[in-house]
């Protein structure tokens, strides 16, 4: 029993002399630069022992919270609201007397409003059968940098009724209000595969509470397909198809190809599409004009944003 | 026994070599760009830095994209635009004290003292000499610094559309409590 102390010491006096002479041999052989390194490194061992570490969520997949004419993943953030303004003008083969389309414009106006970062609401009154709107956008999946989910999701949802004046019907028939009534469901799945390259596919749900002619039906399914290529910091080219499962005559599918243009506060985005609504239930299933055609349209989304409610570290 | 203690002692003493070094996940630096046009100001509260009372070694590191702004979108344009974040995730320094004499941890106060080392942000690294405070207290130091960085040095591209936005030189200032380990 004696023995077990006596060694005990010995190895800890060895240990300790040991320790400390490489310490000052490796300190003469070590560089600076070396010694922080070292200290960096105790930053890194901590960092990943941690757990409460924030996941690096992938950020900016999009430029703005819409794609061309369908929306992104994007959220608006917590706090901010978002003014819209959107253009959708007449088609270019107009021909100079309808100055390539210009004269004619469906305008939307709308509001959005990040309530948390995760979800946004909106509203909006489009030109096209003047339709009010209201939409819900959450997050359901975000992205993780390096390893993790693999991709965002989220749910669009939105509800909407048109303005136009009641069609004149025969004695004793009413005109519900629930005829004017739009409903779709939309989710969001989208991966930004690197800095320049972002995909996004939008499976699609459309109910008409009333269909123009009964050859039509009152539920419409559809696959959107989008992405955006970014050609320099503050450009990028988008693009955007909706393939509709319930095909029809006298309507098409709906093909944009867009252009974000980032300057210090707004975000142009510009357009060339074969739709001239801006409403999910207008464009994607109701869009009649045709890219071989000649139905082509130049149209505009402008968002300029305004901080309502300061970041908690601003407060 | 002892001689249990002793060893004990010993193994002890050991260990005391490395308690010499002072460390936050949570340091705050912040910074603040001031034109007749707009101010902007940002801070990253998850500041990590370590160091190293014994040789005066001092190191940060923090993610860029952990800097938080008073507006979304400034925030957004800082990471896309300007830091490029996906590509530079991270700004270090990597440093020394050079008057670490002055500093005496085991005494409360506060002391003026001058960081030198070396910056890098944008992928870019600079040599920098940051003069500052270092203040004891208890086990705790507290790091004090403000200097000034000009985005040019650090290949930081300002258009000229928000020339008149963005400062010339941006004040930075850190302000983190360090613990002992």
């Amino acid at each position: 029993m004696r023995i077990i102390p006596a060694i005990l010491l010995a190895a800890s006096v060895f240990a300790t002399n040991a320790v400390s002479a490489q310490d000052g041999k490796s300190k003469k052989a070590k560089t600076e630069a070396e010694e922080s390194d070292d200290l960096m490194d105790m930053l890194d061992e901590e960092d990943q022992g941690s757990a409460t570490k924030k996941k690096p969520y992938t950020t900016a997949t999009f430029k703005t919270s819409r794609l061309v004419n369908g929306h992104s993943i994007e959220n608006t953030a917590k706090g901010v609201l978002d003014f819209k303004v959107n253009h959708r003008f007449g088609a270019l083969d107009g021909g100079f007397s309808n100055f390539f389309g210009l004269d004619n414009a469906n305008t939307m106006i709308g509001f959005d409003y990040g309530v948390t970062d995760w979800l946004t609401l909106g509203f909006s009154r489009s030109t096209y059968e003047k339709e009010y709107l209201g939409y819900v956008k959450a997050k359901i999946l975000r992205q993780v940098d390096k390893g993790g989910m693999p991709i965002s999701l989220s749910y669009y949802g939105n509800t909407s009724v048109q303005g136009m004046a009641a069609p004149t019907l025969p004695a004793g028939q009413e005109y519900h209000f629930s005829n004017r009534m739009f409903y779709v469901n939309q989710l969001l799945v989208a991966r930004k595969f690197n800095q320049w390259l972002s995909v996004q596919l939008m499976p699609t749900h459309i109910h008409y509470n009333l269909v123009p002619t009964t050859a039509e039906p009152n539920d419409i399914f559809a696959m959107g397909v989008g992405g955006r290529f970014k050609l320099s910091n503050r450009v990028s080219i988008n693009a955007e198809y909706y393939y509709r499962f319930n095909e029809l005559n006298g309507y098409s599918n709906s093909l944009s190809l867009g252009c974000d243009i980032e300057t210090g506060g707004h975000v142009f985005q510009l357009m060339l599409t074969n739709a001239t609504a801006m409403t999910e239930r207008a464009f994607i299933g109701q869009t009649v004009n045709q890219w071989g055609d000649g139905g082509i349209h130049f149209g505009f989304n402008i968002s300029r944003v305004f901080t309502i409610v300061k970041p908690k570290e601003f407060k | 026994m002892k001689k249990v203690v002793l060893a004990l002692l010993l193994i002890g003493g050991g260990a005391n070599v490395y308690a010499q070094k002072y460390m936050t996940r949570t340091g705050k630096v912040s910074f603040f760009s001031s034109t007749p046009m707009e101010n902007i100001s940002a801070v990253n509260n998850e500041a990590g830095s370590v160091l190293d009372s014994k040789t005066g070694d001092v190191v940060f590191q923090i993610a860029i994209k952990s800097f938080k702004f008073e507006k979304a979108l400034m925030e957004e344009h800082f990471n896309e635009n300007y830091m490029e974040s996906d590509k530079f995730p991270k700004s270090e320094f990597k440093g020394k004290v050079t008057d670490l004499s002055k500093v005496n941890f085991a005494k409360d106060g506060k002391y003026d003292v001058t960081a030198a080392g070396k910056l890098t942000m944008h992928g870019v690294t600079k040599d920098v000499s940051i003069p500052g405070t270092i203040t004891v207290k208890g086990n705790q130091a507290i790091l004090n610094a403000k200097f000034k960085v000009k985005p040019q040095d650090y290949k930081i591209k300002i258009p000229s559309m928000v020339e008149n936005k963005i400062a010339k030189e941006i004040e930075v200032t850190v302000n983190s409590i360090l613990d002992k380990k």
